[in-house]
């Protein structure tokens, strides 16, 4: 018989009961709330008289729709600071931990679970977002859920689902200096489409894989519900037990790191599917059309439909070029850029921000371009003002706020483009209007956002 | 939960493939702590374009959408599917949906049938070139019919049976409740807790 896949491991280690058709009950490992998705699960379970199961392995954060400029700055829609306020009341009424904006532990859902030491491997995790899938860079099994599932999890600590098949992509080689774990993501999508992990959980491995950073690995997992999939997910290694050891206090608990070390697929498992990438051909990319797998290098020219046989990429490519307003066959280098949006889920870790300063150290951001650096949680932020990042950022001419939060690469608070404004972001989706109705974007990299910023043009930093 | 069954109903032929939740509802109409209210939002800012397929008057009052490849990527927003319903789309036909709509679809009641591409192509041309085209979805028979077409589509057993009977996904679970308290019996001691409030 053939072994087990490390998904599959966590799979059946929190399998409730196998489903008597095609669903396994999961039991939930830690529930993830916010403050956008959740105020109607809420209002459901109280109409059911229902309470919250497990308010011991729930934590919620303010984050989607908060103003970063200031913590007490005074939100003039009446409808984001409802959700606020209704999350604040929510946790207050079923005695669940909730961190409050600007609080020392409150930030992105998919930045602080980790620097608070609630991922560990083997672990379920379920969030109202669909990056959730972030946190399978600890071998956890992570994945979005919607408000119906997030009023079941509340009330059951469960969740009804379908085992999804396994896909390995091996990553071989080594980046290149100035390629990020961003770069290998969007180059993955680019180049398989967003439809290649559909109903996959997928496994990175391979040495290029192994020599990331915890945080590019997170930043890899984010974006694997970009193809499709329902999670990514990274083996357990000594990287992984290291950053543990250091956000637990210098030990896990008894047993734990012996027990995350099962936690494996075994060299005989076989995978639904199976994807390669040879991490030394990466350069830095650049998206080009409104979705994740519209992606080149950005040594690249804007493609023409013609360029794609299929008749569905094609139109979708020529909706792209017009709503971006490109001509197939500019150099990407020749793309001036408005506004340039460091932060994110994908991108605002404490590693992106330094990647960026070090760009922008000794540089100014162009005359006539605005750069905002959103850090992904309040303690990202206390750290890179302990390493004088700030004062780079400062004297750079950046924009660094006061706040955490998604920021710019969501738009549901205050941060958003005007149209037709053009940008180049950290965040993980170009879609139509996602950074506000009518802007455009251009996913890139923390070093190649900086560099743009300085150049007002994408640029990588070896073009400065 | 309203009950699935059989449903007929006009269709609205949507020729993209990709078409992401923030358009399907855009951002800016998700500043809201209610579950009703999303209808004029749906597909916002595609329907400033008088010739997009829902404001043309042949598709008016359509309640199957036929869509593209991988419909509802992208956020997890399940305004999404309250948008649709509140539309009223009874269902979406589509080639492949992302995961965590179609989860939400399927709790919410709003039926995702995937057909092949093929189909939904032969779908779509029966449609445009007559809109008055009747499309049945039997949960029933599994099949979903509109004049020349019969097609067979699969979904899971527990799921059918759940939304032919209308019934909330959670009194389902908590049949098992027992289970629940067992495997918390079993469950490490050393997993981590979410601990006290910051």
């Amino acid at each position: 018989m053939a072994g087990t896949t490390l998904a599959q491991k966590v799979w059946q280690s929190r399998t409730v009961r196998p489903g008597v058709g095609d669903e396994d009950l999961l039991y939930i490992d830690m529930h993830l709330l916010h403050e956008v998705n959740t105020p109607q699960a809420f209002d459901a379970l109280r109409a059911a008289g229902r309470t919250v199961r497990r308010p011991d392995l729930t934590v919620a954060t303010e984050d989607h729709s908060t103003p970063t400029i200031s913590v007490d700055r005074y939100d003039p829609v009446e409808g984001r600071r409802m959700q606020r306020t209704l999350l604040r009341d929510n946790c207050a009424e079923f005695g669940i931990p909730f961190h409050r904006l600007g609080g020392p532990g409150q930030g992105i859902y998919a930045v602080i679970a980790p620097e608070l030491g609630l991922v560990h491997p083997g672990m379920t995790i379920v969030c109202c977002d669909s990056h959730t899938t972030t946190l399978g860079a600890f071998g956890a099994l992570s994945f979005g859920i919607g408000t119906s599932q997030v009023e079941h999890v509340l009330a059951t600590q469960t969740l009804p689902k379908r085992r999804p098949r396994d896909m390995r992509v091996t990553v071989t080689g080594t980046l290149p200096p100035g390629v990020t774990a961003k770069d290998m993501v969007l180059a993955l999508i680019g180049r398989y489409g967003t439809t290649a992990g559909q109903g996959h959980v997928v496994e990175y491995r391979g040495e290029a894989i192994a020599a990331l950073s915890m945080e590019a690995r997170m930043t890899l997992c984010n974006m694997t519900v970009e193809m499709g999939s329902a999670a990514g997910i990274i083996a357990p290694d000594e990287t992984t037990f290291a950053y543990l050891r250091s956000v637990l206090g210098g030990s896990p608990p008894a047993g734990e790191e012996a027990y995350w070390r099962g936690f494996f697929t075994d060299p005989d498992a076989v995978f639904d599917k199976e994807l390669a990438l040879d991490a030394g051909e990466l350069r830095p990319y650049v998206s080009w059309g409104t979705n994740p797998g519209q992606s080149i290098p950005l040594d690249g020219r804007v493609p023409h439909p013609d360029d794609f046989g299929d008749p569905a990429l094609r139109t979708a490519a020529e909706r792209a070029l017009s709503y971006m307003d490109l001509r197939p066959g500019t150099p990407m280098r020749d793309v001036p850029i408005d506004v340039v949006f460091l932060g994110s889920c994908t991108n605002g870790r404490i590693e992106d921000l330094r990647a960026a300063a070090e760009v922008l150290d000794g540089r100014r951001v162009a005359d006539g371009v605005r750069m905002v650096i959103v850090p992904g949680s309040m303690r990202v932020r206390r750290q890179a003002v302990a390493e004088g990042l700030d004062e780079v950022f400062a004297r750079a001419g950046a924009d660094f706020r006061a706040a955490a939060g998604c920021s710019m690469c969501v738009s549901l608070g205050e941060d958003r483009l005007t149209p037709g404004t053009r940008s180049a972001s950290s965040g993980n989706r170009n879609f139509e209007g996602r950074q506000g109705p009518g802007a455009r974007t251009h996913l890139v990299s923390p070093p190649v956002a900086a560099a743009t910023a300085v150049a007002g043009r994408l640029a990588a930093p070896g073009d400065l | 939960m309203r009950s699935f069954t059989v449903h007929t109903g006009t269709a609205a032929p949507l020729r993209r493939s990709d078409v992401d939740t923030d358009q399907i509802i855009p951002g800016r109409f998700c500043a809201t702590h209610r579950r009703t209210g999303y209808a004029d939002g749906l597909f916002g800012d595609w329907r400033q374009d008088p010739g997009f397929v829902l404001n043309r008057p042949e598709y008016q009052g359509a309640s199957v959408l036929v869509a593209g490849e991988m419909f509802g990527t992208g956020s997890s927003r399940e305004h999404a599917v309250w948008a649709l319903q509140e539309f009223g789309f009874r269902v979406v036909v589509a080639p492949r949906f992302a995961d965590i709509f179609r989860a939400n679809s399927l709790m919410a009641g709003l039926l995702t049938v995937t057909l092949p591409t093929g189909r939904v192509e032969a779908l779509w041309d029966a449609v445009e070139a007559d809109p008055r085209t009747e499309v049945t979805v039997d949960l029933r028979a599994m099949t979903v019919r509109a004049g020349a077409l019969h097609e067979p589509f699969t979904l899971g057993e527990d799921t059918r049976a759940r939304l032919l009977a209308g019934l909330d996904q959670i009194d389902a679970t908590l049949r098992y409740a027992d289970d629940i308290a067992a495997y918390e019996q079993r469950r490490r001691p050393g997993l981590p807790t979410s601990g006290t409030a910051a």
